[in-house]
C-alpha cells in the first residue's frame, strides 16, 4: 500500500521554547538505507525518535507504512524497530548474552529460536562466543558496538534506527563494523534510517539522503542525484567536510 | 446427707477456683527511675500476694508515657507524685495540692489517686559535701553568687515550669545549665565534671556518693508526696490491696529502701518483699520467687530473650519500611515535585526525637511493641525511600532511553534494567535503615516494648555502668552484624562491577 516505510506529515517539534522541527513532510523509503544528515544541533535524532515515539509530535503525523503511530502500543511498535546509539548503550547489569536476548525472551521466543537467532547474529558481527558471559563494561568500544547492534537486530525487524552508532569509534575498528554493515544490509535487506553528521559514511552506507539543517529538510533524494546537485551552500559543504574526521 | 454435700463442696470449691483464676491481671507500671521501681515492685508483690495476676511494665520513659498510657488504660496503675500531677499533668499553679483537690480536677478524668505512701520526693540541688564545705554553701540563695559553678540538670528539672526556670527566677541564678541524662549526672558530679545538679530528697544515691542538699530557703519547690495513680475503673478490692500501702513509708525510709537498692545492690524485688514482710503489709515472701536474685543478676539471662525481642522490633519495622519505602519510591520518582514532598516528609519524621516520637506515639497506639514498631519504621522509611529515588533518578538517561525504545513495558522497564541498576543503592539504603533501628530500638525500652534498651533503661535508673554496658554491647554488637549481613547480601545480590559507582548514604 506505501512504498514508504516512515512517513512525516508537516511534523513539528518544541522543547521548552526552542522549535527543533519545524513543519517537516518527508518519505523515506522502503527496504533501503536513507542516512539523515545534518550539522550537529540540526534535529536529525529528533526526527529518529520521532519515529519510535521516544518524542512525540507537537503537531503534524508520523506514518509507519502508511499508518499513524498508535502512542497507546508504543511497546509493541518499537519491538519491530531495531534501535542502536553511539556509544552502544549495553546494560551494564547484564551480560552479552542477556541484553541480546531480553527482548525475544520476554516476547516468548522458544530457547531454540532464540540460541539460533543469536549464533546467526554472532557471527555474522564477528563476535567470537566467549564474550557471552561478559559483561559490557569487559568489552572494547567496537565488541560492545557490535552487541549493541546485535541487540538491535535480534528480533529481525522490519525496520532498524541508528543513531551514529559508529562515531565513538576509532577509525579502522569504524571501517571494520561499516564493511560488516553492509554485508548484513545485502543478506537482510530492511529499511534503515541512519542518523550521521558524516557524508562519507552517508555515501558508504545508505542509498538515499535526507539532508537537515535547523529542524527543515533542506533536500532529499539518492546519494549521487543530491551529490551532483547540491541545493545550496550548506549542502555542498557537508560533502567537502567528508573524510574530515 | 452427708454423701452429696461432699460433691457440692466440691464444685462450689471448683466454682471458686475459677472466680479466683478469674482475678483480673493487674498492670502496673513504673517511671525509669529506681525509687519508682521499688514502688511499683511493693504494690506488685502486695497484689500478687492476693492472688492476683499482675503485668509489670517498669521503666516507662517519663511522667509523660505514664500518665497517657494510664489514661489509655495501657496501664492500671503506677506511683506518681502531688507536685508533678499538678502542675506538669494537671497544669494548676497550687503548689502543693492535697489529694482530694488532686481528685477534684481528676473528677472528669477515668483517673483518680489513692491514699499517700506517706514521703515527700521533693526536688533538691544537690552538690558534692566536700564542695558545700569548702564555699559554706547550705542554702539555695547562696549560689546566686557561685555564678562560676558547673551546673547541669535531668532534661524533666530544667525544663518543667516547676523546675529551673521558676526556680532562677525566684532565686535570681544566672548560671547557665546544660541538660543531661539524670541517670548520669551523680557519676558525672563524682568525676568532677560538673558541681551541681538536681537531684530526688528521697534518692538513695546521695547517701553513695556523698552528696549534700541545699535547704530552699524561700520555699520554692512544691511538696512532692508519693501516690498510687490509679484508673477509677480499678475493682474497690483491687485499690484496697493498694492502700495497704498508705502512710507506711516516711522520707528516711524511702531514703534507706533506695540505698539498700542503688547502694547494697540488691535487687527491686529483695527489698520491696522484706520491707513488706517487715511491715507486714505481706506475711510470703516474695522475692523467693525469683530465686532472690537481684535484677542485676537476672539480666543476663534475659539476654537472649532481650536480644530477640530487639530483633522482633527492628526486623518487622525495617520489613515494613521496605514494603511501604521501596514502592512508594518507585511510583513517585518519576515526578520531581512528587519525589521532593515524599522525601520532605520522610525527611521530617526522621528530625522528630526518637524518644518524643515514642511518646506521640501512644496516644494513637498505646505502649510496648506496636508504637515501638511504628516509630521505627517510620525512621527506617527516609533512608529506604531517600536511596530507591535517588538511586532510580541517577541512572542514565541514555540507557533508560534505550530501555523503552527496544520495547519493554514500563513494568519491564523497572523489572530488568531500573531496579537492578539500582539494587546496590537501594542495598545500602537499607542497610542505613536496619543500622538506625537497631539503635533507636534501644529507646523503645522506655514505651514498655523491652528489647536490649531494658538494661540500658534500668542502669540509667540505678546508675549501673554494668547494666547499662549489658544492653548497649549487645546493640552494637548487633549492628556491627547486621552491617556483615548486609555485605554479605550485597556481595550475593550485586555483580561487584555494579558496586563501583553506587552512591554511598
Amino acid at each position: 500500500m506505501s512504498s514508504s516505510c516512515v512517513e512525516f506529515l508537516n511534523v513539528s517539534k518544541s522543547f521548552q521554547d526552542k522549535t527543533v522541527i519545524k513543519n517537516v513532510s518527508v518519505q523515506l523509503p522502503l527496504d533501503a538505507t536513507t542516512a539523515l544528515v545534518g550539522e550537529s544541533g540540526s534535529g536529525k535524532s529528533t526526527l529518529l525518535r520521532l519515529i519510535n515515539g521516544l518524542v512525540v509530535p507537537d503537531s503534524g503525523q508520523v506514518l509507519l507504512a502508511g499508518r499513524p503511530i498508535d502512542y497507546k502500543s508504543l511497546p509493541d511498535l518499537r519491538r519491530t524497530m531495531g534501535f542502536a546509539v553511539q556509544g552502544a548503550g549495553l546494560f551494564p547489569h547484564l551480560t552479552v548474552r542477556e541484553n541480546i536476548t531480553l527482548v525475544a525472551s520476554l516476547e516468548g521466543w522458544s530457547n531454540r529460536k532464540i540460541i539460533e537467532r543469536y549464533s546467526e547474529l554472532f557471527d555474522l558481527l564477528a563476535l567470537s562466543e566467549e564474550f557471552s558471559d561478559r559483561y559490557p563494561h569487559m568489552l572494547s568500544g567496537g565488541q560492545q558496538q557490535r552487541v549493541s547492534l546485535c541487540r538491535a537486530m535480534m528480533l529481525d525487524p522490519p525496520l532498524m534506527l541508528l543513531d551514529e552508532p559508529f562515531s565513538a569509534l576509532d577509525p579502522i575498528t569504524r571501517r571494520n563494523i561499516q564493511d560488516e554493515f553492509v554485508t548484513l544490509q545485502r543478506i537482510e535487506k530492511r529499511s534503515v534510517i541512519l542518523v550521521t553528521h558524516d557524508m562519507g559514511e552517508a555515501r558508504k552506507l545508505a542509498e538515499f539522503l535526507v539532508i537537515i539543517r535547523d529542524g527543515e529538510v533542506v533536500q532529499e533524494g539518492a546519494v549521487s542525484e543530491v551529490e551532483l546537485n547540491p541545493v545550496d551552500e550548506y549542502v555542498s559543504r557537508l560533502f567537502d567536510q567528508e573524510g574530515a574526521n | 446427707m452427708n454423701w452429696f454435700v461432699f460433691p457440692l463442696l466440691m464444685i462450689l470449691g471448683l466454682f471458686s477456683a475459677v472466680a479466683e483464676a478469674e482475678k483480673q491481671t493487674v498492670v502496673v507500671a513504673s517511671k525509669n527511675f529506681n525509687e519508682s521501681y521499688l514502688l511499683s515492685e511493693m504494690l506488685s508483690q502486695m497484689l500478687e500476694a492476693e492472688g492476683y495476676e499482675v503485668e509489670r511494665k517498669y521503666g516507662l520513659g517519663g511522667t509523660l508515657v505514664c500518665y497517657e498510657a494510664l489514661r489509655n488504660g495501657e496501664v492500671d496503675l503506677y506511683p506518681e507524685y502531688s507536685g508533678t500531677l499538678g502542675r506538669a499533668i494537671l497544669k494548676v499553679s497550687d503548689a502543693s495540692p492535697s489529694t482530694e483537690r488532686l481528685n477534684q480536677l481528676l473528677d472528669e478524668s477515668p483517673l483518680e489517686v489513692l491514699d499517700s505512701f506517706g514521703f515527700n520526693n521533693t526536688y533538691a540541688i544537690a552538690l558534692k559535701d566536700s564542695l558545700a564545705k569548702r564555699l559554706k554553701l547550705e542554702r539555695v540563695s547562696q549560689l546566686s553568687e557561685q555564678t562560676e559553678l558547673r551546673v547541669a540538670f535531668g532534661l524533666e528539672f530544667l525544663n518543667r515550669e516547676d523546675g529551673w526556670p521558676g526556680l532562677s527566677a525566684l532565686y535570681g541564678l544566672t548560671q547557665n545549665p546544660t541538660g543531661i541524662e539524670h541517670g548520669l549526672a551523680y557519676q558525672a558530679i563524682d568525676d568532677g565534671k560538673i558541681d551541681i545538679t538536681d537531684a530526688y530528697s528521697t534518692d538513695g544515691d546521695l547517701l553513695r556518693y556523698k552528696l549534700t542538699t541545699l535547704i530552699d530557703d524561700r520555699q520554692y519547690f512544691p511538696q512532692y508526696i508519693g501516690m498510687p495513680f490509679v484508673r477509677k475503673e480499678l475493682p474497690q478490692e483491687v485499690k484496697a490491696v493498694v492502700n495497704q500501702l498508705a502512710g507506711k513509708i516516711d522520707d528516711q525510709l524511702m531514703r534507706d529502701l533506695n540505698a539498700s537498692v542503688v547502694i547494697d545492690g540488691k535487687s527491686f524485688a529483695e527489698v520491696a518483699s522484706q520491707f513488706l514482710v517487715e511491715s507486714k503489709i505481706t506475711t510470703r515472701d516474695v522475692a523467693h520467687n525469683t530465686g532472690g536474685k537481684g535484677l542485676i543478676d537476672l539480666i543476663p539471662e534475659s539476654l537472649l530473650e532481650n536480644t530477640l525481642v530487639h530483633l522482633k522490633l527492628t526486623s518487622i519495622a525495617l520489613a515494613l519500611g521496605c514494603l511501604v519505602g521501596f514502592p512508594l519510591g518507585i511510583l513517585v520518582f518519576r515526578s520531581a515535585t512528587l519525589s521532593r514532598v515524599v522525601v520532605y516528609v520522610a525527611g521530617l519524621m526522621q528530625t522528630v526525637p526518637s524518644i518524643a516520637l515514642l511518646a506521640l506515639m501512644i496516644p494513637l497506639f498505646g505502649i510496648g511493641q506496636v508504637p515501638a514498631v511504628i516509630a521505627l519504621f517510620l525512621y527506617s522509611l527516609l533512608p529506604i525511600l531517600r536511596n530507591t529515588i535517588t538511586a532510580l533518578l541517577t541512572i542514565d538517561p541514555l540507557l533508560k532511553s534505550i530501555a523503552e525504545a527496544i520495547g519493554l513495558t514500563r513494568y519491564q522497564q523497572l523489572r530488568h534494567v531500573l531496579v537492578p541498576m539500582a539494587a546496590p543503592t537501594i542495598l545500602a539504603g537499607v542497610k542505613t535503615a536496619a543500622v538506625i533501628s537497631i539503635g533507636t530500638a534501644t529507646l523503645a525500652a522506655f514505651i514498655g516494648a523491652g528489647g536490649l534498651g531494658e538494661p540500658i533503661v534500668t542502669g540509667l535508673a540505678l546508675n549501673s555502668t554494668e547494666l547499662i554496658l549489658q544492653g548497649a554491647i549487645p546493640a552494637a554488637l548487633l549492628a556491627i552484624f547486621v552491617e556483615l549481613l548486609f555485605e554479605g547480601l550485597e556481595k550475593l545480590l550485586v555483580k561487584p562491577h555494579m558496586l563501583q559507582n553506587q552512591l554511598v548514604n
